[in-house]
Order: structure tokens, then sequence, then C-alpha cells
């Protein structure tokens, strides 16, 4: 338990201090999409990982909340409400996208997740007169939390990093609650839980609607980091992109998204900055990891770790 | 009035060519339980290796036909080759597998944006259907009346095929009760292989069929493939007639929603979807809730 709480308070202090040993604007915009988009993930974790309910529609209710960002800002309205509206709109399309999709499990709610998002993102590609079309809505200006101006660089980073902490605070919570064992309890054997009394529509119901809270939340702060939001955001590559952060760090781990979703923003930025095929890596990746590694990379060295750590003190078998 | 008859007529053919590409969709995902995610790439492969075809760009000029059969087959063994080397790999784990297709579809998708460029295709009418047809005021394009025959010719042999013949009656016993079928001694891993190749096969010559229609460009499987989805989910997996009746829906819905509400066309095929997931999950014609 010790080695566990020096690991954490080590964590604490580099991301703290990140702006201070990281020079340059450019990785420090790269930490701050990392943590986004760790939000983003722990939100997909929440039912794919811990609900066992793989969602390929995610990308869809991110890209809502910051189109509705987008759109009412363009309207006139201030920040406070537009992010308010954002986190309500991304509440009620996740009522409805649970509703429906939880008429299935597993294979099925791949498929209607999956149908859901496209549909959404044909929405958003040729609604124009709402969405802009393919020229998507730009932003002017991030909002200024307690009159603290956030537009540069590092003071985005710590307004991102104090939205990170609480969602992984909020995710360890809930996973340790009843909620989240019950939530555990369907994943591994819903008709014993239905026999049990346990309402398991409902459960996985809440587990929705917890990961589309973090889901908007990480869309508000994309929007606002990326200035900018198009179609491309909705696209099945985006809920792809999310999906691997949760399997390749881990799904079912508290810290698997979160190294997931590292791993993926930096690939993918070093990538890019050398090719154009970054779908291409993407896939491969995807069919690498899956037949490869399918515990993903956190539960994979854990398990190398302990088997190393018991060899030495010749506790292993 | 004319406006009502040439919609119908673009409708059923949009059908035809759903029911040629969601066919092999809804037999994969009856036999092998798994949505497979690569169908919207297997068709824009079949297109652009059609265009390439008919195009002449490999010193041979084929004839429309040909190329569309030429295309059908190389699809067929890209597909068999999948489901051999990689879906193998990971037996009864579906999820494992629809997240392998996901990934083929991003690569396949790359590849050809690679090697195409990102500029559309346009792919002429075969000539002998190059010409028109009247109807009283309204004029019907003669290549879009050829593939709905060819739709229909297809869905026949097809039908054919699964209730007539030993192979069909095998197929059918795998996707009724996979198990069974084997203690019976049906080899249902080897119907998997067979059934993805058909599956490719047909999706491909849909790509190549609706080439003239649609023109061929990046983006294209990720236009049909919500639309293969959306089919199944309406008519129900692992049957014929649910993805006949769900393909002639969806192609009027698709078609009527694009020319009366261009903005909302895609979104308006949200309704059938709705309709049938709260009413009856399996699909009209559905054999098992998925």
């Amino acid at each position: 338990m010790r080695r566990h709480q020096i690991a954490l308070l080590a964590a604490a202090v580099a991301l703290v201090t990140l702006p201070y040993w990281m020079s340059g604007v450019y990785y420090i915009n790269v930490a701050s999409q990392i943590l986004f988009f760790a939000v983003f993930a722990l939100g997909l974790n929440i039912i794919a990982g811990y609900g066992g309910l793989v969602s390929l529609g995610h990308a869809a209710l991110f890209g809502i909340s910051a189109y509705v960002v987008g759109y009412l800002l363009q309207h006139g309205f201030g920040h406070a409400s537009a992010i308010l509206g954002a986190l309500l709109a991304g509440l009620a399309a996740t009522a409805v996208y649970a509703a429906l999709a939880l008429r299935a499990t597993g294979i099925g709610f791949i498929m209607i997740t999956l149908a859901l998002g496209e549909i959404l993102w044909g929405l958003a590609y040729r609604w124009i007169s709402v969405t802009n079309g393919d020229n998507g809505i730009n932003l002017h200006g991030r909002p200024q939390p307690f009159g603290i101006d956030i537009n540069s660089a590092t003071a985005f980073y710590y307004a991102t990093l104090i939205v990170f902490v609480a969602a992984v605070a909020a995710v360890a919570v809930f996973v340790r609650s009843p909620l989240g064992a019950a939530l555990m309890g369907t994943r591994d054997q819903p008709r014993r839980m239905n026999a049990l009394g346990y309402h398991v529509w409902a459960i996985r119901f809440w587990a929705c609607m917890f990961s589309g809270l973090l889901t908007s939340v990480a869309g508000i702060l994309f929007v606002y980091y990326t200035q900018f939001i198009s179609p491309q955001t909705l696209a099945l590559t985006s809920s792809a992109e999310v999906l691997l952060m949760v399997i390749a760090g881990g799904a079912g781990t508290l810290l698997g998204p979160i190294v997931g979703a590292g791993l993926v923003v930096v690939v993918k930025s070093v990538v890019s900055g050398f090719i154009e095929r970054w779908n291409f890596l993407l896939g491969a990746i995807f069919v690498a990891i899956v037949i490869l590694m399918p515990e993903g990379l956190v539960p994979g060295t854990v398990r190398l770790w302990r088997r190393a750590w018991q060899g030495k003190n010749g506790t292993s078998p | 009035m004319t406006f009502w008859l040439v919609l119908t007529v673009n409708s059923i053919t949009f059908g035809g060519l759903l029911f040629l590409l969601s066919a092999g969709f809804s037999l994969i995902f009856g036999l092998m339980r798994i949505p497979n995610l690569t169908h919207g790439s297997l068709f824009m492969l079949g297109a652009y290796f059609g265009a390439t075809f008919i195009g002449g760009y490999l010193t041979l000029q084929f004839d429309f036909w040909v190329a569309a059969v030429l295309a059908a087959l190389s699809v067929a063994v890209f597909g068999a080759v999948i489901e051999r080397l990689l879906l193998r790999q990971l037996p009864g784990q579906q999820m494992a597998q629809v997240l392998v297709t996901l990934g083929i579809s991003f690569m396949v998708a790359d590849f050809c944006l690679l090697l195409w460029g990102g500029d559309p295709i346009n792919v002429a009418t075969p000539q002998g259907l190059a010409g028109f047809v009247r109807a009283g005021p309204a004029v019907f394009p003669l290549y879009r009346l050829g593939v709905i025959a060819i739709a229909a010719a297809i869905a026949a042999a097809l039908w054919l095929l699964l209730d007539r013949t030993r192979l069909g009656a095998m197929i059918r016993a795998g996707v009724d009760d996979p198990d069974m079928a084997r203690v019976v001694g049906i080899r249902v891993s080897q119907l998997f292989t067979i059934v993805f190749a058909l599956g490719a096969g047909l999706a491909a010559f849909a790509g190549v069929v609706g080439a003239p229609i649609l023109s061929v460009y990046p983006g294209l499987d990720q236009d049909m493939l919500p639309l293969a989805l959306v089919v199944v989910i309406l008519g129900g997996s692992g049957s014929l007639l649910g993805s006949f009746v769900g393909s002639i829906i969806i192609g009027f819905i698709y078609n009527f929603g694009q020319a009366l509400f261009p903005e909302l066309a895609y979104f308006v095929l949200f309704l059938p979807m709705l309709l049938v997931l709260i009413l009856r999950p399996q699909g009209l014609f559905g054999r098992f809730v998925p």
C-alpha cells in the first residue's frame, strides 16, 4: 500500500509541476490533450470496462456537447449558459441513447451505438443551417472561471488538470460504491444479479448517464481547447480512437484509460509529424492489441511486474 | 406525379443496391454472430477495383460486367483471407472479432486513399444500359431499371442457394443453432469462411454496380456501413427476407428523405430503427435478438 501512495504522490507532483519542466507551448498543449481525452476515456471505461457494454458511438455524445457550446456561443449566449446547456444536452442525448441501446447487450449494444453515432455524424454533416456542415463552427476565446484568464496554454492546462483530478476522484468513488459493485455484477453475472433482486437495466442506465456526464465534460474541454468543432469529431474514427485508449490501457481499470489516452495522443502527435497515415496505424494497433494483448497494457504490465517482484522475494512457486 | 414516380424508381434501385450489400452482412451476422464492420470497406474496395478494371489503368481494359465479376472475386478472396488469418485467431470471442473488423476497415480506408487519392472517380454506365425509357411524361435511366433486375435476380439466386441446396441447408442450420449443427457433423467453421467470402463478394459486386450512380470516393465505406447496419437492425439478422424488406424500406425512406428534407435525410433513417427497437427488438423477420 505504501508503494502505491508514493507512486500517486509522484504522479501528482509531476502533473502539477509539468509546465515548469516541460518547456514549450506545444508539449503543454499535448499534455492538456492527454488530460481531456483521459476524461473521455474514463467515461467510456465506465460502461465498456466496468459494465461490459462496448459503445462505438461515444464520439457522438462528445460531439453533441461540443456543438452545443459552439452553437450557443455563436447565438450570443455567455460561457456559463453555453457550458450548462452543453451538459444538459449531453445528458439528454445520453438518456435517449442509453434507452435505445440498452434494448440489447453485447454485440447488439455495439451495433445500435454504432448506428446512432453514425446517424448523429450524418446529422452534423448535413444539417448545414445549424452545424455549418463540413466547415464547422469556430469559437472565439475561452471562459474566465472566477475571473481567471485561461487563454494561455499553461492556464488552460491547469484548468484541465483540475477537471481531470475531479473526474478521476469521481470514478474512483463510483467504482468503490455499491452502484459500481452492482455494475460489475451485471457485467459478470447479469442473470444472477437479476435473481438477487437488482434492477439490471436501471443499474446499466445510470452507469450510461455517468459515462455520458464525463463524456460531455470532456467534449466541452475539447471544444474550448481547439476553438473549433466539425463533423470529423463525431466520426467513427473518433469513437474508435477513444475505445482504443480504453482497450489499449486496460478496460475495467482506473489507470488503464489514462495510460491509453497518453499513448494514443502521443503516438498520434508524433506520427502525424512524419506521415499522413494515422488511420492505417490506428487500425493496425487495434488489430495487434486485440489479438496479442487483449487485457491491455496496464493489467499486462502489472501481471509481469508482480511476477518479477514475487520471484525476487522467493515467494512465487 | 412524375416527380413521385421517378423518386419511387430511384428508391427501389437504391433498395436493390442495399440488398446486395446487406444480404451478405446479414448472413455473416446470422452465422458468426458478429456485425462485420469491414462491410462498407469491402463495398468501397470493390468499387475501386471495378473502376480500375474498367478505366484500363492496368493496360487491360475490361467490359463493365467482367470488371464487376473480377472485383467481386478478388474481394471475396480478400474476405476469405481476413476470416482465415485474423478472425480465426479469436474463436468464440465475438467482441474481439468485431474490434478486429473495425481495425481492418480503417486500414482498408487509408489504403484506398493512398492508392486512389482523394478525388472521386466517376464510372460510366455500361454501354447497353446507357439509354432512357419513356413512360408517359416520366423518363427513367435504363441503368436504374437494370440494377433493379440484377438485384432481383441475385435475390432469387440467393434464395435458391439457401433454400434448395445442401450448402444452404447447412448455413441455415448454422444460423439457427451452431452448436447443434456441429453435433450433427456440419463443419461450421468452414461455413464461416464460405459465408464471409460470399458476403464480401456480394458487397464488392454491389460497389461496382452502384459506382455509375454513387461514383467512387473516400468515405463511401462510412456512408454505406450505417445503411447496412440499419437495414439489418430493421429487417432482422440472419434472414434473407428481412434484409430484402429492410433494404426496400430504407431505400424508400432514404430517397424520399433526401428529396423532401435534404438536411435531415440521414436522421430520418433513425425513425424506423427507433420503432423496431421499441416494438420488436429482433427485427421484422429476425431469428434471434443479437
